[in-house]
């Protein structure tokens, strides 16, 4: 595989850019593999890419129904975090978060990760309490928490509405320093091209159509390019999780729905941090184009649209304009959307299944993409060794029947009503 | 923007009402005998697929009726409304 460098950058700069390697290739399907991944986003690219790296695991294929990068991961607000208050998500987070530190090196990729800081506010003294809490768990699991006050608040975004006589005055808030953005394609993009140099068939247009069970043991997956057995299935599919579960005679603790985000026109810079509002539920940061990246609640009825309506748009962005009012000035750009697969206590699932050989990774709500290496790293363990790792213990799919949640809100079954 | 013909008020826009999700859903009867599966089924479990779908909806702005509306989970094409009590047929 060719090494980007910017050596490598002059040298076909030379050569106007007709000579660069192609990325990954365009393989057909072999008869067979080792491991199947269904579904070529942020986590199945990367389930592959750790399955190769860390368990040498390389007769791998992913298969895509559409093109590799084109969910979830391709339109997403780009945030990484770990500011979790409970154990399971805060060490799988944190985890993470080291993945991401060493992500452009490790992929010989530039994922553009700026770790800029997110603060979320707080409105009332209560929120103040919450957020010290929260703060203090955090630290208590070696993740960096700063508690703000009003007035180091606004010395960080004075932009944002300090005026006394509002609806929500800014009380404080708390920060993650380490937290921040990266760059969402590059992700997809640079593990798709360290799999495939590692063996990994990238296969896209290829739909799931049924799978081959017997005994209770997976042998291979229907496809619309034909029949392809593995002792070994991954589900990687976020938002169509609950249509792969039909075909497996499975129901779920998911429901899918529908997010929208939106970017507006670009501007000079304004705002060097992620920020969400502690009323309600929207969060922006401005990319490097200068466009500010917002986002906020689901549509809140079951989705497979990809498309949003604007009733929420309008609900989100007046929430954006209470809590920065020079939103309002701007015009917007893009607005899109993604469907999401909710899980019932608002944590991912990654766990085996009562089907052997078939695994599950799923539940992501808002939270997929920060989440994408650790993901990719715990689900390829998981698959590799056939039990879960110590991060993903928490993450199991039986825990809503043994009530073991994990309920990072604390808003009970049916996170979309809220 | 949905708009959803309540069985009491007529045409009436999104807006007006909030969501109370699957529709098909079935509490465990009472005073029976209930499985740790049945009310994992009952409480968290959802088919959530796509296309047709039987979903609970609140006419919240309007006369605070439960509705039950069968809406295409793709298109959000709504097919049918019924009042809670009405069975789906």
């Amino acid at each position: 595989m060719q090494k980007y460098s910017v050596f490598s950058l002059v040298k076909n700069a030379l050569s106007n850019h007709e000579n660069w390697d192609l990325a990954w290739k365009d393989p057909t399907p072999k008869k067979e593999y080792d491991v199947v991944i269904i579904g070529g986003g942020g986590h199945g690219l990367a389930t592959a890419y750790y399955l190769a790296k860390e368990h040498n695991i390389t007769n791998v294929a992913i298969i895509e129904k559409g093109w590799i990068g084109g969910g979830n991961v391709g339109r997403n607000t780009t945030i990484i975090r770990s500011n979790y208050m409970h154990d399971d998500n805060a060490l799988f987070s944190e985890f993470g978060m080291d993945l991401w530190r060493k992500m452009s090196q490790d992929l010989n990729y530039n994922v553009m990760f700026s770790p800029r800081g997110i603060i979320n506010l707080a409105h009332s003294d209560a929120q103040m309490n919450i957020y010290a809490r929260r703060g203090n768990s955090m630290r208590l699991n070696g993740i960096d928490a700063v508690l703000l006050n009003r007035e180091q608040v606004q010395e960080i975004i004075p932009m944002a509405d300090f005026s006394e006589n509002v609806r929500f005055p800014i009380f404080g808030g708390l920060m993650q320093p380490s937290a921040g953005t990266a760059r969402h394609d590059a992700v997809a993009w640079g593990y798709a091209r360290q799999a495939d140099s590692m063996g990994v068939d990238i296969i896209q247009n290829c739909e799931v159509i049924g799978f081959d069970i017997s005994a209770g043991k997976i042998n291979g997956v229907r496809t619309s390019r034909g029949d392809i057995k593995a002792k070994k299935i991954g589900l990687c599919v976020a938002g169509s999780t609950n249509i792969l579960a039909e075909k497996l005679n499975m129901t779920l603790p998911i429901e899918t729905h529908l997010l929208q985000a939106c970017v507006s026109e670009p501007v000079k810079p304004v705002l060097d941090k992620v920020v969400t509002f502690g009323a309600g539920h929207f969060y922006i940061s401005q990319s490097d184009k200068g466009e500010m990246v917002m986002g906020g609640d689901l549509d809140g009825y079951n989705s497979y649209a990809q498309r949003g309506n604007l009733p929420t748009l309008q609900h989100v962005l007046t929430e954006g304009i209470a809590m920065m009012p020079f939103l309002s000035k701007l015009k917007m750009l893009r607005t899109w959307g993604g469907i999401m697969d909710m899980s019932m206590d608002g944590s991912p699932i990654i766990d085996k299944t009562h089907i052997e050989g078939l695994y599950l990774n799923c539940g992501w709500c808002y939270g997929g993409f920060k989440a994408t290496p650790a993901s990719g790293w715990t689900f390829a363990h998981t698959i590799a060794q056939d039990r879960v790792h110590d991060l993903n213990a928490g993450y199991s799919l039986n825990r809503f029947n043994t009530g073991y949640l994990l309920d990072e809100k604390g808003l009970g079954t049916k996170t979309w009503i809220s | 923007m949905l708009h959803i013909k309540c069985p009491h008020c007529g045409m009436r826009s999104q807006n007006e009402f909030s969501y109370g999700g699957d529709a098909s859903v079935k509490r465990p009867q009472l005073g029976s005998e209930v499985s740790d599966q049945d009310w994992d089924n009952f409480v968290y479990n959802r088919k959530s697929l796509r296309g047709k779908h039987w979903e609970l909806w609140q006419h919240l702005s309007g006369c605070r009726q439960w509705i039950k509306v069968e809406r295409d989970t793709a298109t959000h094409e709504i097919f049918k409304t019924l009042k809670a009590s009405e069975e789906i047929s």
